[in-house]
């Protein structure tokens, strides 16, 4: 398969590595938060979904620590539910 | 080789609270600045600190300067250098205000003035009443600097490389630093970026450990940079550890939860602090409470699949009291250890945090290195200030709220330099093709195929045995034993390879160029801490429990090449004040 080429899901590995990078965070929480979605649970979402996706990673590091770690709401009831959702997958690895 | 080149005046590599508050200073002073970035410079780890900035403005309780560095100095456990600490601590007084005046929001008192918090190790009056030192903005600091100064550098027209990683320094024809070559990610394409001065500001290390509190993008690689340009690292050997991180994730517990009552057993249910510290037991200081985890871990009464981290109870507080007083770490653990510490231990183990070593420099953030005859040298052109910079002012053990004071005093100082510098040296260098052929070698090494360990399996083997030999607990044994393998893991990266050799976004030679400095660094604390053989500050050996000041109050120099070892002494004596003579710590 080329870079070029999307899988059945429709995402291509171009892709999922330009996100990759901007998974990369300043603060640590974020890191193992958003790669381990990137790669458990993006290709699940459907295309509305992974553009909410690429809306949150847009988002400043200190906000979304907030909304991760339950401080504070995201006021766009839709990304308040992928951010719980991205919760949930990562907490669902601890065996 | 034709590779696309860009001048500058001043280059920045690293885009946290150093660099940006330096190319402030240089864009404000109509200097042409770039700064280079691997990510989006808000994404920085500066990002990540909440404490505050100390800096004696006496808005809470009384308090100045001398008290500050007098606080600095002990908690360096008299490694720290005298003038620096003098020079920062003055410094941090308009430092601050410089900051409130470009947007900083800090908090306020009723009356209007910056609030100031107290933090541990602050005094008043040499070692007296608990200071009140640290302003804040909130709980949100970091953040709050680093948005202010990236907003102010945009005004400026700091030129931005984002997602441009430094791959070398690169040097003219006489051996002068004149340059970098970078790598742009999105494309993966080499570019040349010449200056009459670089600074350096990449900020920590933490990565070369396997637990720790440092993002992912806290590989070292400024560090790493200078060992291949042939200047040696300072103290590297001082990490700091946070004794209590999530076991395997290195997420930091706060201290407050053993404060309230939170304690440690091992995986038999043993509070075996009461056999270490008998009076303090869980709140003993942060070294004593490190070592006993890993002692426990190394003595086989660790607990989990694999006996490698102890517990954090703290059931019996209730519900009510967790969710009240410590709710950040319900959700951390619920989240990062799958435990909810109202009905379960979280996991833990010593989290790597801190580097107060790194690339030598005076207070003016230049680069200096010993000289053949008499006092030591300054690097033409190359500065370093932040995490990676060693000015030196933590010297074995750094105190809360003066990280980002380093950063942003000796970031701001740099950038003044730096403008005389580019004013005095108004000429263009032009970079030696030898020079960009090594640095270029360095990316081209990717693209051999064929037989080769794939990179990404020595990152975890690398990291768990920096964790294991040259983590808190280092005995001559441990270390030396460390140290061999460290050796062979070296040569074993030699042949390794890429599964993968596309350009575009290609993360995965990101990360074996991010492995390589992490390497490179990762046998600089190693080796430093090897010879060191004294208890100072951070740095814990029970093979020689004491500080001994005889032989070795002295600053180490790690150089790459054949792993050596060389030493410089301390300077003792401030700009303006009397010394303060080493002392017994004691708080």
């Amino acid at each position: 398969m080329t870079d070029t080429t999307p899988d059945p899901d429709g995402t291509t590995d171009e892709e999922i590595r330009r996100l990759r990078w901007q998974c990369r965070r300043g603060m640590l929480e974020l890191d193992h938060l958003l790669m381990p979605f990137l790669d458990q649970g993006y290709r699940d979402l459907d295309p509305r979904g992974r553009a909410e996706f690429v809306t949150l990673l847009a988002q400043q590091d200190q906000d979304l620590s907030d909304w991760f770690m339950s401080r504070r709401v995201h006021e766009d009831p839709r990304l308040h539910e992928l951010i719980r959702h991205i919760v949930a997958v990562v907490a669902a690895q601890h065996p | 080789m034709s590779i696309p080149t860009r001048h500058f005046d001043a280059l920045i590599i690293g885009a946290g609270g150093a660099g940006l508050n330096a190319a402030l200073q240089l864009a404000t002073a109509d200097i042409h600045v770039a700064v280079v970035s691997k990510v989006f410079p808000t994404r920085s780890h500066t990002v990540a600190a909440q404490g505050g900035v100390n800096a004696a403005l006496a808005n809470v309780l009384p308090d100045n300067w001398h008290w500050h560095m007098f606080d600095t100095v002990k908690g360096s456990d008299y490694l720290g250098d005298q003038d620096a600490i003098e020079f920062m601590c003055r410094e941090a007084i308009p430092t601050v205000y410089e900051l409130e005046h470009a947007g900083v929001p800090f908090s306020r008192l009723d009356n209007g003035k910056i609030y100031q918090r107290p933090f541990g190790g602050q005094s008043q009056d040499f070692g007296g009443d608990q200071a009140a030192r640290t302003c804040a903005a909130a709980d949100r600091t970091g953040h709050a600097i680093l948005h202010t100064l990236y907003q102010q550098n945009i005004r400026a027209k700091t030129h931005f490389f984002d997602e441009f990683f430094a791959l070398d320094l690169v040097r003219d024809k006489e051996g002068i630093i004149c340059g970098a070559l970078v790598l742009e990610i999105e494309t993966g394409e080499p570019l040349l970026i010449e200056a009459t001065a670089i600074l350096l500001a990449t900020g920590g290390c933490g990565q070369i450990f396997r637990t720790t509190s440092n993002a992912h993008i806290n590989t070292g690689d400024g560090c790493a940079m200078t060992l291949r340009a042939g200047v040696p690292l300072m103290d590297m050997e001082f990490y700091q550890f946070h004794p209590t991180g999530i076991a395997g994730k290195g997420m930091l517990i706060t201290e407050g939860v053993r404060g309230e009552g939170g304690f440690l057993v091992n995986k038999d249910g043993e509070r075996f602090m009461e056999r270490y510290a008998p009076r303090a037991k869980d709140l003993a200081s942060r070294d004593v409470v490190a070592r006993s985890i890993v002692t426990e871990v190394k003595e086989g009464r660790g607990a989990g699949e694999n006996g490698d981290y102890i517990y954090l109870k703290l059931e019996h507080l209730g519900a009510d009291v967790i969710e009240k007083r410590l709710p950040g770490i319900r959700e951390s653990s619920r989240i990062f250890a799958g435990a909810d510490p109202v009905r379960e231990p979280i996991p833990v183990f010593p989290t790597a945090h801190y580097q107060m070593g790194g690339i030598p420099t005076d207070r003016f953030g230049r680069v200096v290195i010993p000289a053949k005859f008499g006092a030591e040298e300054v690097i033409s052109g190359l500065y370093a200030a932040g995490e990676c910079a060693c000015a030196s002012v933590h010297g074995a053990n750094r105190l809360g709220g003066n990280s980002l004071l380093d950063i942003l005093v000796f970031g701001r100082l740099a950038g003044k330099d730096i403008i005389e510098y580019v004013r005095a040296n108004p000429h263009r260098r032009e970079t030696d093709p030898v020079s960009l052929e090594q640095a270029m070698a360095r990316l081209t090494r990717w693209d051999r195929t064929g037989e080769g360990v794939p990179a990404h399996q020595l990152r975890a083997e690398f990291r768990k045995c920096m964790e294991d030999h040259a983590g808190v607990f280092r005995t001559e044994e441990v270390m030396a034993e460390g140290y061999q393998k460290l050796s062979e893991l070296r040569e074993r990266f030699k042949e390794a390879r890429l599964g993968d050799q596309s350009k575009v976004f290609n993360t995965a030679r990101i990360e074996a160029l991010e492995l390589e400095n992490l390497i490179d660094v990762g046998l600089a604390v190693a080796v430093s801490a090897l010879h060191r053989k004294e208890s100072r500050g951070a740095h814990s050996r029970p093979d020689y429990p004491k500080r001994d000041d005889v032989n070795w109050m002295k600053h180490s120099l790690y150089y790459r090449d054949g792993d050596r070892m060389d030493y410089k002494r301390v300077r003792t004596k401030p700009l303006t004040v009397e010394s303060f003579p080493p002392a017994e710590r004691t708080y």
